[in-house]
């Protein structure tokens, strides 16, 4: 009983000192705490929240660690030292120790800074308001440097990390409290504060930028590729996408992206592994992918019917083929981990239908008609987030009215 | 406290009778003009003007109005005030006129204007409403001008149109280190975020003034 007892102590002592929840975080991180309920019968789960938040935790991690990868290789490819990935998901050209060491010197400072300064925040709130600290970061810290570029700089992302986790979280009372998901508020915050590190063909790989200045300088042109599919589909271009090989690649992940979310195949093993725990809503994942695809035949329709030519700005992605649109951009990352975000999705299981399927219709819709944002899912996520407290109001008063009738056929 | 008879008409609207963070008018142009410290301060000055003189006009005539048509009557002294306003700025700040635009002629639809003119000139001598009003003025300055210094200064990195913060075309100043501006602070949700923020303070320094 050395570490552990000690710790127990140490909190019986410093029972009434401010900074307790402090310890009580770390403390609670470590071991089971050593409180028990007296009275009272009580049925306690074991999915409690911090089970529920290390679930989806485990879930991000193959993202993360793809996503260093994937860092790597993008920046060896753009500077023309590796030529481009053409076996399956376990090329060797792929998982080389280089490309991890690179994506790992990138990604670890993102993970650490969105961790230290959100947390930090939620001490520091924790403590004026005298209550524990919420395991309700954990997640968000994860999600954050998946969803941003990999060239970000860390000041800006700890910047955004205040932001969302001050306004989009504690204002509204913390953990559980939230409207909108405090993962995508600090995108949108960086994104709308800082837009040339967020948009655009040159922040999606390490060392992109200063390799365009270096050709326009002089030096010797090789390959440049740091626009994502999604970017140029949006500046009209339509050769992306028409190979077995690209539609692979763009499946595995192997594309230019924000750090976390190339990966369709590994989302898909992260969503499986979500629904069968029963920590994400596979009504909310299923609807949004119908929802993204009946926009898409939509789209693809009017296309088919000749309503719009080539020269429309939209054609690159009108034409895009429906199913497409579920392997490029975040869209499978944001369906599967953030649209499933139990805080601020819809309640009701009709909700989550009605939700879901909301969300992916009006991503493919922003991704179409808005190219300044070729990204629409962070959008579709944030608006539907809003109304999903709307949705639920409605659904339960549909219910009671359908059984107030029903009573009253009964009774009549 | 009280400097003078009714100076508390001056004084509680900059603090805890804010028209701004407490009544929660005036809302719209303390997003839109915001951007810029000088706009909002030029702003500050011209509905100083228009509070100032148009609480004793409506005050003179209080007991002339009928109450029937007495919104009409305000809007009228209202609307008067603002386009003298309007033809100076146009006369002797061309450039500041443009910037604020449209919204110098929505001055007249400035609720805190109406409503003081409503709730105060209406019931009240010349004096107590001239008072009211500039009171009223001032507190609606102060939010005005807090939001557009930080907006400015976040948004654009400089201070009345001066590069306080170094130039970041140059890379001089902060910029060097890498530091950018926040293009976020000159759209008009940071403005309504950054009053949101003054709100919070606000109210987590006194109370008594939250709401249920």
């Amino acid at each position: 009983m050395g570490l552990k007892q000690n710790l127990h102590n140490f909190k019986e002592k410093n029972k009434d000192k401010k900074w307790l929840p402090l310890f009580n975080a770390f403390h609670t991180f470590l071991y089971a705490p050593n409180e028990v309920t007296h009275n009272g019968t009580h049925i306690k789960g074991a999915d409690d929240l911090k089970r529920t938040m290390n679930t989806v935790i485990m879930a991000l991690i193959p993202c993360l660690i793809f996503g260093m990868f994937n860092a790597g290789y993008q920046h060896h490819f753009a500077i023309g030292e590796i030529s481009q990935v053409s076996g399956g998901f376990f090329s060797p050209e792929f998982w080389t120790l280089d490309n991890l060491s690179i994506g790992a010197w990138k990604i670890l400072p993102l993970v650490i800074v969105s961790y230290g300064v959100g947390l930090f925040v939620e001490f520091i709130f924790a403590v004026k308001n005298g209550h524990e600290v919420e395991e309700g970061y954990l997640v968000t810290g994860m999600l954050v440097p998946l969803i941003v570029p990999v060239d970000i700089p860390l000041w800006m992302l700890a910047v955004a990390v205040v932001f969302g986790v001050v306004l989009g979280k504690e204002v509204f009372g913390g953990t559980g409290m939230n409207i909108l998901n405090p993962a995508l508020l600090i995108r949108a915050f960086l994104f709308f504060a800082y837009p040339t590190w967020m948009t655009g063909d040159k922040v999606w790989v390490h060392g992109a930028d200063p390799r365009v200045q270096d050709i326009a300088e002089g030096a010797s042109a090789d390959v440049i590729s740091g626009e994502t599919i999604l970017g140029s589909l949006a500046q009209n271009s339509t050769e992306m996408m028409d190979s077995t090989q690209e539609l692979w690649n763009a499946f595995y992940g192997f594309i230019p992206g924000s750090v976390g979310e190339t990966s369709t195949l590994l989302i898909l093993i992260g969503a499986i592994f979500l629904i069968f725990s029963k920590i994400g809503s596979w009504r909310i994942m299923l609807s949004a992918v119908v929802g993204a695809l009946i926009m898409g035949l939509i789209f693809n329709f009017v296309v088919d019917s000749e309503w719009i030519t080539g020269s429309s700005k939209f054609y690159g992605l009108m034409s895009t083929t429906f199913w497409h649109h579920l392997m490029i951009g975040g869209f499978a990352f944001g369906v599967v981990y953030m649209a499933t975000d139990p805080v601020t999705a819809s309640q009701t299981n009709k909700g989550k239908w009605i939700y879901g399927f909301l969300i992916g219709f009006i991503a493919v819709l922003i991704r179409v008609f808005n190219p300044a944002y070729p990204e629409g899912i962070m959008l579709a996520i944030l608006l539907m987030n809003v109304f999903a407290p709307t949705i639920d109001h409605y659904v339960v008063q549909g219910n009671v009215k359908m059984r107030a009738k029903r009573l009253k056929a009964k009774t009549a | 406290m009280a400097f003078f008879k009714d100076s508390n008409l001056i004084t509680d609207p900059l603090g805890d009778d804010n028209p701004i963070t407490i009544q929660v008018l005036g809302i719209c142009s303390a997003l839109a003009i915001t951007a810029e410290l000088e706009a909002s301060i030029v702003m500050s000055v011209a509905v100083l003007f228009v509070m100032g003189v148009g609480n004793v006009v409506v005050s003179l005539m209080r007991n002339m109005i009928p109450s029937k048509i007495r919104i009409i009557v305000q809007l009228i002294v209202v609307a008067t005030l603002v386009i003298i306003v309007d033809l100076v700025l146009k006369a002797f700040a061309y450039e500041l006129s443009k910037t604020l635009s449209v919204f110098v002629g929505l001055i007249i639809t400035n609720c805190i204007i109406m409503g003081r003119f409503e709730a105060f000139a209406l019931a009240n001598g010349p004096w107590r409403s001239f008072l009211d009003g500039i009171g009223n003025a001032f507190g609606y300055a102060l939010i005005l001008i807090i939001v557009g210094f930080f907006r400015e200064l976040l948004g654009s990195g400089t201070l009345l149109g001066i590069e306080v913060l170094g130039n970041p075309i140059d890379k001089t100043g902060v910029y060097a280190y890498g530091y950018e501006n926040n293009g976020f602070m000159l759209l008009a949700p940071m403005a309504l975020i950054t009053v949101g923020i003054i709100i919070w303070i606000q109210r987590s320094r006194n109370p008594a003034l939250v709401e249920d």
